[in-house]
């Protein structure tokens, strides 16, 4: 169980019996959900875009502070060891240098609480920074320089002269495996699950796969680098950041420096891409500390290589995928089990196994993530931690199954549909990934496939179709707060301590707020991304808007409440209880009985200043303790194999989703098409490459770890069965994660199809395919 | 008389410092931070800006100082008086963007993309390298555009809002 | 970046003044240097400025073509009749880069571009005899798959990243030197050195030494020449393997042929070996596949790139037969 889990748990008893909710069984779904306004779903354009396509939206390093000096990093080149010298004259003494921070001078810093570990802890390890001479990857910042100019400041690390007293080291999966390995621990339960014999069962089954997957490390690449902007004023500290955890950050960074939550201001209305690695890592700190010291405001941008070097991103795994089934297709036994590389002073062995545990009913489980411990930079969530590589390895082995059958792929899946969740035994909240496969593959023309490989060829290009399941979670996670004010005009103004890195955050919750409050779009303003706002609602996860509509379900309960408290009896709505009310037309109005009605500013006409003013706090998420919560997808690929140098090319793609009701279909159609894109890229050309003599990253590059580029992108085509979950806020379940899980295997399969060669190590490049 | 380059129509001194990247200069030095450092390294284009209006180049990786009495145009420059470029309410009409970071650069790249396609200059999936003139496709934008990376994904939307925008001109 | 000066040169002559006698470099379109400086990798104290000297595509009476050293990779691709007479020309530079470097950068400073070798960039963390010679080589025994399967040494197995060379080898361009003793010229072939012992030294460029133009000779049957690359990613992406190939074929006896690789060596590689065994062959698959064993039977696979054989040996057969059959109408015999 999770730390935030646990703590949410030591309240959910009591919380349970003060707030009856929609998360609870017995309780009321969303009314919005059910009284679907126009706003739910339709394709918004979003609101920040002309800010975005003037250059207008600013980002962490984008804010010039008078008197600002500027930082350069400089690394450790040993994986482990000590700092046996560190000559910092030359740099120094090198023009526009203001300041050459090393663990020598360093201000006392304590380790960052580390993910997982407390509620708002988003530390990427919980290593010390600067305190002492210890090292503990290749790549390690350790020293910083700031001067007056970047140029100035990047020289000048140049200077810097480090020798080392290196220690043995382990930088590979092989050589960590090889000193024995331990159990995985995710957010405090091990990453284990047996139901019955499944070893046996899969020994028994006439029909069985077995086989080892294989994926390298992953980086993020953001666009944006990360960045910090800092000053300090007396004791209080103002980071611009790009983040997706303002809160989380802010509490954190205050840890570090032994401040109240409140010194510390956290501030990013704009994120350029997150996917997991826009946390709190060493460069902020970093930037803090040599501000404090230089008594200066300082910026900090990272270089891409800086990126590689300084923010962890996901790590390697091999996992072993054993099916065993009948004739007809029935799993008798699914077995996931392998190793992740995972350093100390971590908390994310990548949960591989989580798709396996909810996508299909199988007669016997195997689950098992072991951790092989190397020296290496830590690794961290990326997008769709867990589910990503896992359903790589789960649907690559469904298809090879069904091809041993010799039963369709997507017919195999279906037989294997559970009636309830196959390892919890809870019910389903909503699960509708059957029709997800019959309308994509109608869609896609999946009956025009021929089972047999390198059926089709057309000039040097065999061609061929895969599909795979994607899955994920929903999640929604405990803490989040809103202040809402309404005035007389109509016009309401809500502040969360929310983020925007591309999902369309605000523009999707400006829409549910003004069909919960019955106003129109341009009366809803919607403010985010300051530490100093309420709640702590991480952007991650995909529980944004899961989280955010909690909220603002709440919120809105409380300015009911007010607003009829207010009503004396010649209103229409005196008397009535919060839950009898909705918004509508700038106004409220009894549910059954919409001519029972009262604007807004007739109900504020009662108070003194014209406005009202809430503050709410989402109820705990105790939906996820009673259902099994999953979104699903059916992913279609069409791709083209060269039969002479073995390029890939996707040709078509196509992703079925079911993740409840879409909020904007314009916005949530980006996120969809993103997340598979990043998925193409896992599937045929991503890899953080190692040196595996020393753990250093050979590649940190966007000119040689290559992400897909617009030519590599086919039209994406998506569709979603918008069926509403009852027992998720708006009846959504977030979307921003789901499509890059089953993506890589669809497009495996596809290849399998296509070729007649299967790949199960990624990236599946040329090498792979040609004879 | 000092040396200058003109950004956005705006004469402005040449650094004194001859290491300054045309894009520090943008960001650091003119507080034009519209334009986006993704790599520094000529790797991500999102950094792209036109010279003389429809040449698209990377800033990270012109030294300021080659510049002289060229004419830059950055993204701030597109919108006419307050009005967005056609290509800017495009890519919010379509989507062409998720957090909009390489998004100025995919703009100024679709700019010079299209002049290099009315002047004729082929592409790597350009058939017959013979003819005068080259068929606005889905592929040859693609193949066009990529020295643009978008990590969020909004590749779909930017081939769509370019295609449109050329079709309406075109009309 | 360390400090340097910047100049701009007027014309050729004040050019090789500026870079007389100092630790100058010559600045074209910055698309590679600026990187190696940023990367501390070329630490000039000068930078002369030559992207204003003569840029010119000239077509001369003896059928050749003259391209001035300035002229952008754009310009060139882009030129009427490079595209019509060298057409593999047009298509390896706009197989390279991006839109943006290629409207940057110049073909004298493609030419002179440095390896992408990672070890090479990594000069806080690795060895690399390039960089500083009698280090060692950690890419030998490292991740090497884009490394070098020809020509390489046991000091150094890194590529030359250039598109554009591999077909300029291949029509056998000639490069036009001028230093402040004088002018030159030299087959391009002749210009990148081969490792063996000095990585460091990667041309046979005097010092101060400036390429003002190439030359390229005429070559009537390139006219239907071609290049293809091959990579990790459909667009913007170094070669893994490239081939440039021409083909002449007459009563189905191939009279001539031009062959070069990229991607595979430390220098753009013209397969001398393959066309000495294809000229006055049947230009039958057969042969075609003889051939790139002939030039592929010295190939020294390292650890992760043993594939680049195959591929480079398919891809060759492939694109001479593509030649072929177009010729004919879309039939080989």
């Amino acid at each position: 169980m999770s730390i935030v889990q646990k703590i949410g748990q030591t309240v959910m008893k009591k919380a349970a019996e003060l707030a009856p909710d929609a998360w609870l069984p017995g309780g009321k779904p969303d009314p919005l959900i059910e009284h679907r306004p126009a706003l739910i779903g339709a394709p918004e354009s979003r609101l920040d875009g002309p800010q975005k396509v003037r250059g207008e939206a600013r980002f962490a390093a984008e804010y010039a502070l008078d008197g600002m000096v500027y930082a350069a990093l400089f690394y450790s080149n040993v994986p482990k060891g000590r700092i046996a010298s560190i000559d910092t004259s030359a740099a120094e003494a090198s023009p526009g240098v203001v300041l050459v921070m090393t663990h020598r001078n360093a201000p006392p810093m304590k380790p960052m609480p580390l993910f997982m570990t407390q509620p708002k802890a988003t530390g990427g390890n919980d290593l010390p920074i600067f305190q002492d001479d210890e090292i503990h990857w290749n790549g390690q910042p350790i020293a910083l320089v700031l001067a007056q100019t970047q140029e100035q400041a990047d020289y000048a690390s140049s200077l810097i002269l480090a020798t080392y007293l290196a220690e043995p080291s382990v930088t590979s999966l092989s050589a960590a495996k090889a000193k024995g390995t331990t159990p995985g621990l995710f957010q405090g339960e091990p990453l284990k699950l047996e139901i019955g014999d499944a070893e046996a069962a899969l020994l028994a089954a006439p029909h069985r796969v077995d086989s080892v997957y294989r994926t390298p490390r992953h980086n993020h690449n953001a666009i944006e680098l990360h960045a910090a902007t800092v000053f300090w004023s007396d004791d209080e500290l103002t980071v611009h950041d790009a983040s997706q955890g303002v809160a989380h950050t802010a509490w954190s960074i205050a840890q570090v420096f032994d401040l109240k939550e409140e010194q510390v201001h956290v501030k990013s209305p704009f994120v350029g891409g997150g996917f997991g690695g826009k946390t709190l890592w060493a460069h902020q700190i970093l930037a803090a500390a040599a501000s404090k010291l230089a008594g200066l405001p300082v910026r900090l941008v990272l270089s891409r290589e800086g990126v590689y070097r300084v923010v962890g991103g996901r790590t390697t795994t091999e996992q072993r995928v054993a099916l065993g089934a009948q004739s007809d297709g029935t799993f008798d036994a699914l077995i996931h089990t392998g190793f992740v590389a995972m350093t100390a002073h971590n908390a994310l062995p990548e949960p591989f196994i989580l798709p396996a545990r909810c996508t299909y009913a199988a007669g016997s489980f195997k689950l098992d993530v072991e951790v092989a411990t190397v020296d290496m930079l830590a690794n961290t969530f990326m997008r769709a931690p867990g589910e990503s590589v896992g359903s790589f390895a789960l649907e690559s082995a469904v298809d090879e199954l069904a091809e041993q059958i010799g039963i369709d792929p997507i017919e195999l899946r279906i037989r294997n549909e559970p009636e309830k969740d196959p390892t919890t035994g809870r019910p389903h909240s909503s699960r509708n990934l059957v029709e997800a496969y019959r309308s994509g593959a109608e869609k896609f023309g999946w009956g025009e496939r021929n089972s047999a490989p390198r059926s089709r060829q057309e000039g040097e290009w065999l061609v061929g179709m895969g599909c795979a399941t994607a899955t994920y979670p929903y999640h929604r996670m405990p803490g989040g707060a809103a202040r809402m004010t309404l005035s007389k005009d109509g016009r309401v103004h809500v502040e969360i301590a929310a983020h925007e890195m591309g999902m369309g955050t605000s523009t999707a919750q400006t829409q549910v707020i003004a069909a919960r409050l019955g106003l129109p779009m341009d009366h809803v303003t919607f403010a985010y991304g300051e530490s100093s706002m309420p709640g702590m609602v991480l952007a991650g996860g995909s529980q944004q808007t899961a989280s955010i509509g909690s909220t603002i379900i709440a919120a809105n309960r409380a300015l009911v409440t007010e607003l009829l408290k207010l009503t004396s009896h010649d209103s229409p709505l005196h008397g009535l209880d919060p839950d009898d009310v909705i918004g509508r037309d700038g106004g409220l109005c009894k549910i059954d009985e919409p001519e029972r009605f009262e604007s807004y500013a007739t109900l504020l006409g009662r108070t003194e200043t014209g406005e009202l003013t809430v503050e709410a706090s989402a109820p705990p998420p105790l939906e996820a303790q009673h259902w099994s919560m999953h979104s699903f997808g059916a992913m279609f690929c069409e791709v083209r194999v060269n039969s002479v140098t073995g390029e890939v090319r996707i040709s078509r793609f196509l992703g079925s989703f079911d993740c409840g009701r879409i909020i904007n279909a314009k916005t949530a159609a980006s996120q969809f098409q993103g997340g598979i894109i990043m998925g193409i890229g896992l599937a045929l050309m991503e890899e953080t490459q190692f040196d595996e003599r020393n753990g250093r990253i050979m590649n940190p590059s966007l000119a040689e770890y290559h992400v897909p580029v617009h030519m590599d992108v086919p039209e994406i085509d998506i569709l979603w069965t918008d069926i509403p979950d009852p027992h998720a806020p708006m009846g959504a379940r977030g979307v921003g994660e789901i499509g890059i899980t089953g993506t890589a295997a669809a497009i495996a399969n596809a290849i399998y199809n296509a070729c007649g060669k299967r790949v199960r190590d990624l990236p599946i490049t040329l090498d792979k395919l040609i004879d | 008389m000092p040396q200058t380059l003109s950004i956005n129509g705006t004469d402005v001194p040449l650094p004194d410092d001859p290491r300054v990247s045309l894009l520090d200069l943008l960001r650091d030095h003119l507080q034009l931070a519209g334009v986006k450092k993704g790599c520094n390294q000529g790797a991500c284009g999102a950094c792209t800006v036109l010279l003389d209006g429809k040449e698209r180049i990377l800033s990270c990786m012109a030294l300021a100082v080659q510049y002289e009495g060229r004419k830059v145009t950055s993204i701030e420059g597109l919108a006419a008086n307050g009005t967005l470029h056609p290509l800017q309410q495009a890519f919010i009409d379509h989507d062409g963007f998720q957090c909009g970071y390489c998004t100025p650069g995919q703009i100024c790249s679709s700019i010079g993309m299209v002049e290099e396609l009315r002047r004729g200059v082929p592409s790597h999936v350009t058939d017959d390298l013979s003819a005068e003139t080259i068929a606005f496709s889905r592929e040859e934008i693609q193949e066009r555009m990529s020295g643009n990376l978008c990590r969020c994904g909004a590749y779909n939307g930017i081939i769509a809002a370019i295609s449109e925008t050329h079709a309406k001109a075109v009309r | 970046m360390n400090p340097f000066t910047y100049a701009r040169a007027a014309d050729v002559d004040d050019a090789v003044q500026l870079a007389a006698g100092s630790q100058a470099k010559y600045l074209g379109g910055g698309t590679n240097l600026v990187d190696l400086l940023r990367e501390t990798l070329e630490r000039p104290t000068a930078l002369v400025d030559v992207t204003g000297l003569p840029s010119a595509i000239e077509e001369r009476s003896d059928g050749s073509l003259l391209i001035g050293a300035a002229a952008t990779n754009t310009a060139v691709a882009e030129h009427h009749s490079v595209r019509t007479r060298f057409p593999m020309l047009t298509r390896a530079i706009s197989a390279g880069a991006s839109a943006q470097i290629r409207n940057m950068a110049t073909v004298g400073g493609n030419i002179l571009q440095r390896t992408r070798c990672n070890y090479f960039y990594d000069h806080a963390g690795s060895r690399c005899n390039k960089r500083s010679p009698g280090q060692g080589c950690d890419a030998i025994e490292g991740a090497n798959r884009n490394h070098a399967i020809l020509g390489g040494s046991p000091s150094c197995v890194a590529t030359h990243p250039s598109d554009m060379c591999v077909a300029l080898v291949a029509l056998g361009a000639v490069v036009h030197l001028q230093s402040t003793r004088g002018t030159r010229t030299l087959p391009l072939t002749d210009l990148h050195r081969l490792p063996e012992t000095s990585p460091d030294q990667e041309t046979f460029l005097k010092p101060g030494e400036l390429i003002t133009a190439v030359e390229i000779p005429a070559l009537p049957f390139a006219s239907d020449s071609t290049y293809r690359k091959v990579r990790d990613r459909a667009s913007y992406a170094f070669a893994l393997i490239s081939v440039a190939a021409a083909i002449d074929v007459k009563d189905d006896i191939i009279q001539d042929v031009r062959l070069a690789f990229g991607g595979v060596a430390p220098k753009p590689w013209r397969a001398w070996n393959a066309e000495a065994a294809l000229k006055g062959k049947p230009a039958t698959l057969e042969n075609f596949c003889v051939a790139a064993e002939a030039e592929l039977s010295d190939a020294s696979p390292l650890r992760d790139n043993g594939f680049k054989v195959a591929l480079t040996n398919r891809t060759m057969v492939a694109v001479l037969d593509a030649l072929v059959r177009e010729k004919n109408g879309g039939s080989n015999p």
